[in-house]
Parts: structure tokens; sequence; C-alpha cells
């Protein structure tokens, strides 16, 4: 882009990418800010006009909106912690030569491309069913009484659905990065006296570190939102409502939008706050 | 401490025998070096002894005791890889201290024994920083640190000087040499550089295929090379071979004869030839002469102002020509 001439016809080549971009961003950014100022019933008088911060603090002191923080983090803890520690083990697996190796590596990916809402309702019908499903069945087999799982369990069985979809996420990024080490670093440990846990914790682990940063912070970006396999599953039920399902039943069960609104905004802020502290990991981690 | 003794040890990669059953004794305190041309077993064969690769048939034993299956951690040897190997996240410091580590060593040992370590190499100054951020030659010392700490009954060494540019590598062939000296322990250098090979060793082990070619000092292999495949790696530039008449006169199949034993002359001499290349070092001069015999390539000390096409006659010196029968077999 040297000459005055190709840097602005590179800017109108790019215009409608930019515009589009933003007015995608903008335009829901600033409608939900506007109504999030508003009381805007849909069905009970629409638009009744400004209220100022009233839906931002009828919104925090809401009795629902603290559990809602609470299994909103524990979800996405939950979640990292299962498919952190599994990746690893699965990668390391996976990455030993053995029998059929390809068709077990296209196995453990395939969960990633069933969608949200399948694989839940395939969890919630086909395993967890306390009648018919595969584990209620299971139990019967040894004598005991099935579990209800989404109800008596239901952040277990949340989280664990869930880090079954996210589960080959992790394992084949870590895959790739545990295929980048140099054998000859593991045999140089091997030969300096470490066993086979002290080569791994010395050794594979911080090689794996960048990896793992990069899977929590893409994991925990996506499992903020979450949001298909609690409607099909316990429908925000037995304590396992997030903050985005939180809002989604102000929106569309209350019918309050303004409330809804606010509620979004708040996400916004909890969003960006877990990414800068995410980004500032990530940043050391990858400048390393 | 530090002797190694190989009794018919075989190796087997699935049906490719990689090497046939081979016999060698390497004695306490010698500096051996294994060479061969590429792909012929000398990095197998090493990490056979350090316990890297199982054996397939055999016996190894360390220091008159049998080593075959004990795992690499408890035969005492120390190994320098060819990339160094160095763990990238840790300091100099760590990566050095990492065996003595392993082996629960007392804190103040280790730091006593990585600064001196770290004295002897020279590697004072970069103990807080990471291999990243170091050059090639120091990263290898930080490699040979890290082998020296653990005061092992031998070091192998696997072509540790093929990363490093020439100077650099002549360099630490004198460093080397130099721990050899002054550590007195049992030293395995792989290389198929046959200058580091002559410079280096107390005993050469010539390798082709797996299989140990001659085993001897550099000067007698040298000077006495069993076969053609030995008599052509050793020396450089390498041995000139001459097979038909020439050769028929002196009752063998082929004549070996070296450059630097072959004397020029502008004006008289047993074989006519053309002067093709001539490679002018300064102290030497390398004419590629084409003869009736072929192209003979010989070594002038200093500067003789020959250029292609002249014309010249060679003479070899009798005295140190080599026969070979028509097995490629060192006549006597
Ligand atoms: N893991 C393996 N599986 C099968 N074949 C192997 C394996 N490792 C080495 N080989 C074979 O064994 C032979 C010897 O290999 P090796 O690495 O010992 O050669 P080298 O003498 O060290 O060569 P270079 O000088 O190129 O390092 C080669 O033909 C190689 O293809
Ligand atoms: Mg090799």
């Amino acid at each position: 882009m040297a000459t005055q001439q190709s840097r602005s016809a590179a800017r109108l080549m790019m215009a409608p990418a930019v515009i589009l971009l933003l007015g995608w961003m903008l335009v829901p950014l600033i409608m939900t800010l506007y109504f999030s100022f508003k009381k805007y019933l849909p069905l009970r008088g629409g638009d009744l006009g400004w209220v100022g911060f009233d839906n931002y603090v009828s919104f925090v002191t809401s009795s629902s909106f603290w559990p809602s923080i609470q299994t909103t983090l524990i979800i996405v803890g939950g979640v990292l912690v299962i498919t952190l520690v599994l990746g690893v083990l699965l990668a390391i697996l996976l990455d030993q030569p053995m029998w059929g190796q390809g068709i077990v590596r296209i196995l453990v990916i395939a969960p990633f491309f069933v969608m949200p809402t399948v694989s839940a309702l395939v969890w919630k019908n086909m395993f967890m069913d306390p009648i018919n499903g595969i584990l209620a069945h299971l139990w019967r087999f040894f004598g005991a009484q099935p579990v209800e799982w989404l109800s008596q369990a239901s952040m277990p069985s949340l989280i664990i659905i869930i880090s079954w979809q996210w589960l080959p996420f992790a394992t084949l990024i870590l895959l790739t990065a545990i295929q980048s080490l140099d054998s000859e670093q593991l045999e140089a440990a091997e030969m300096d006296g470490a066993p086979v846990l002290k080569r791994f914790w010395f050794i594979t682990l911080p090689h794996l570190s960048r990896a793992i940063t990069i899977v929590i912070l893409i994991q925990t970006i996506f499992l903020l939102g979450i949001f298909a396999e609690i409607f099909v599953t316990t429908g925000g039920a037995f304590g396992t409502r997030t903050l985005s399902y939180l809002i989604f039943q102000r929106v569309l069960e209350s019918q309050n939008i303004g409330l809804g609104s606010a509620g979004g905004v708040y996400a916004i802020i909890l969003a960006n706050i877990v990414a800068i502290f995410l980004m500032r990991i990530v940043g050391k981690n990858l400048d390393a | 401490m530090g002797q190694i003794e190989l009794k018919g040890v075989t190796k087997r990669f699935g049906e490719v025998e990689v090497i046939p059953p081979l016999d060698l004794k390497i004695d306490e305190g010698e500096f051996v070096v294994f060479v061969g041309p590429s792909g012929c077993g000398k990095s197998t064969l090493l990490r056979l002894i350090a316990g890297l690769e199982d054996v397939s048939g055999g016996v190894i034993e360390i220091d008159g005791t049998e080593a075959t299956t004990l795992p690499p951690a408890k035969r005492r040897l120390a190994m320098v890889f060819q990339s160094y190997a160095l763990y990238p996240h840790m300091s100099v410091k760590k990566n050095i201290a990492f065996p003595l580590k392993m082996a629960k060593t007392d804190p103040k040992v280790i730091e006593e024994k990585v600064a001196n370590a770290a004295s002897i190499l020279n590697l004072t100054d970069y103990l807080d920083r990471r291999p990243g951020q170091l050059s090639g030659g120091q990263r290898q010392r930080v490699a040979i640190g890290r082998a020296i700490v653990r005061e092992p009954a031998a070091f192998l060494f696997d072509e540790p000087l093929s990363n490093l540019d020439a100077a650099l590598r002549v360099n630490m062939r004198l460093e080397i040499s130099e721990l050899h000296q002054s550590l007195g322990t049992t030293m395995i250098y792989v290389t198929h550089d046959q200058v580091e090979a002559m410079t280096m060793a107390d005993k050469i082990v010539v390798l082709q295929a797996g299989r140990i070619e001659q085993v001897g000092s550099p000067l007698e292999l040298y000077r006495a090379p069993r076969n053609r495949f030995v008599a052509g790696f050793i020396g450089s530039p390498k041995m000139n071979f001459v097979e038909g008449e020439e050769a028929a006169k002196h009752n063998a199949h082929a004549i070996g004869i070296r450059p630097e034993h072959i004397e020029v002359s502008t004006t008289e001499g047993l074989w006519q030839g053309k002067v093709g290349v001539a490679e002018h070092l300064g102290s030497d001069t390398f004419l590629h002469v084409t003869t009736a015999h072929g192209v003979i390539n010989v070594r002038v000390g200093g500067e003789m102002g020959l250029r292609h096409g002249d014309t010249v006659w060679l003479t070899p010196d009798a005295s140190q020509m080599h026969r070979f029968d028509a097995k490629g077999l060192a006549l006597a």
C-alpha cells in the first residue's frame, strides 16, 4: 500500500466489509443498551417509557441473579477441568503408535460434529432417562435404584454432557501440541533419570502449557454463553439456570425486554472481565 | 569405571536387520569414535548402548556387569544429542541441574556442581538464560554440562557438532578433546565426518551397513586400511583407486594411492595427465588430474602455479601404495 492512490482504493474496497461488521456488532449492542433503559413489555402495554437504571437494579437484586452467576462459573470451571484433564490423557494415548490409530482419532473427534441440541437430547433420552436410559439399566443390573440424573444430579449431568461435547476440541489441540514435542527431549530426560511421571510433569506438561491456555481461552468464551444444552435438558430448572438462560427467561418467558437487555449488558461486562483476565495470562504464555 | 563390551549385539526393526551380530570392546577412559556413511547404524548402535532402544539379541556389559535390559537411567551413561535436547522452558542452570534433581541430590551440592560445570564450560554468565536465548555453541555446552554433572561412567555423543558452523566446530572439537583429557572418562562419539574422527579418537570404529569394517587407532586406519571401504573413507581428500593393468603390474586387482603420496612434475613421471580443476587453498593445492587411468586427485604442498589444461606427470610413491584383491580386501 505504498501510494496514496492504492491506499484510498484499499479503503474503498474494504468499506463494505467494515460497514457490515460494524452494523452487525453495533446495531444489536445499541439496541440492547436502548431497551435496557426502558420499561418495555410487548404483551402488557408495549413501550412504557424511560426508566433510567431501574432495570439494572432489579436484575441484580433479583434472587436469581447471584445463583445464576454461580451456576455459570461452576459449569465453565467444571467443564474446563474435565476437558483438560481427560484431554491431556487422551492426547497422550492417541499419540502412542497403535493399531487402528486413524479410526480411533476420528471417533474421538466425532462428538464435536454433533449439534449441541442433538447431543444433549441423546444424552437426556438415551443415557440419563431414569426409565429407559442406558445408565438406568446399568444401575438396575447391579441392583441399584436408577438415578434421576437431570433432577437429582442436574449440575453434574449438565457438566458431563457439555464436557463430552468439548472434549474432542481440547484433545485435538493438545494432540497437535504433543506431536510437536521433540522426542529427544523425553529421551534426554529418561537418561537423566526421570521416570515416566516426572517426564510428564517436567517436560510434557510445560510443553503443553501454551496449548492449554488456548483451550482455556476459547472454551471459556464459548461456555459462558452455553444455552441449547440447558434448554433441552432441564429447561433451567434444578439449579441449572446460567446467566444467559436467566436473560432468555426474562425476555421470552416474562416478556420483559427491558429487564433482559439490562441482563445482557451485565453478560457483556462479565464476558469482558473474563476475556481481559484470560488475555493477560495467554499473552504472557504466548510471549515466552 | 567406564568399560563397555558388546557381545553379538543385534538390532532389527521389524524385518530389517540394521545391525548384524556385532562384537566390540571399549576400554576405560578411551575416546572411541563411530564413523561411517549416513544410515549405517551409528546412532542406532549408540542408542542401544544408551538403552534407548532394546537389543534384538546379544549382550551389553558395562563395567563387567550385564546391562542389556537395564533402563537408561540405571546405566550411568550420559548422552549429548545432535539436537541438544535442552529443556526449553528451564533456565540453563535448571537444565544442568535436572539430572541431579532427579537423583534427589542435596540442593547445596547441586549448586556447587552446577557452578563447577558452568565454569569449566564458560557458561557462568548465561546461567539464568533460557536455551532459546543462546547461540548454537552455547547450547551445545549446556548439553555437555548437563552430562558432566552426572559424573557418568561414559559419555555418549551423537553428532554433537553437526549443527554448528565450520569455525565453531573446530573450536568445540578442541574443547571436547580437552574435556576428555581432564575428565579421563570414557567417551563414545558418533560422527560421519572423518576429520573429526581422525583428530579426536583414540580408537576409530568404521561402520558400514551395521557391520564393523575395522577398529583401530587413527594412524593404523590411515596406514593399514583393511579394505577398500576403510581406505576410501579415512583420509581427506579421498584415496585414488586404479584398476586394470596398472594394478596387475603390482599383482593386485586394484591399487590405492593417497593424494598426498603422489609426486607431480611438469616434465617427467609415470602417468601423464591433464589438470582439470585446481583447488588453491594457499597452504595446499588439490589437483584433479585426468589420466589414462581415470581422474586422480593429487595434493601438492604450497602453490604450484598449475592451472586448468596444463599437462603434468604423476609418480605414485610405491612404498605408500595399498593393494586390494577382487573382493576389496587389502593384500599384505
Ligand atoms: N525406528 C526405526 N525403524 C525402522 N528403521 C530404522 C529406525 N531407526 C533407524 N532405522 C534404520 O536403521 C538404519 C540406521 O539408522 P541410524 O539412524 O543408526 O543411521 P546413522 O548411521 O546414525 O545415520 P546418520 O549419519 O544419517 O545419522 C537406517 O537405515 C534407518 O533407516
Ligand atoms: Mg545418526
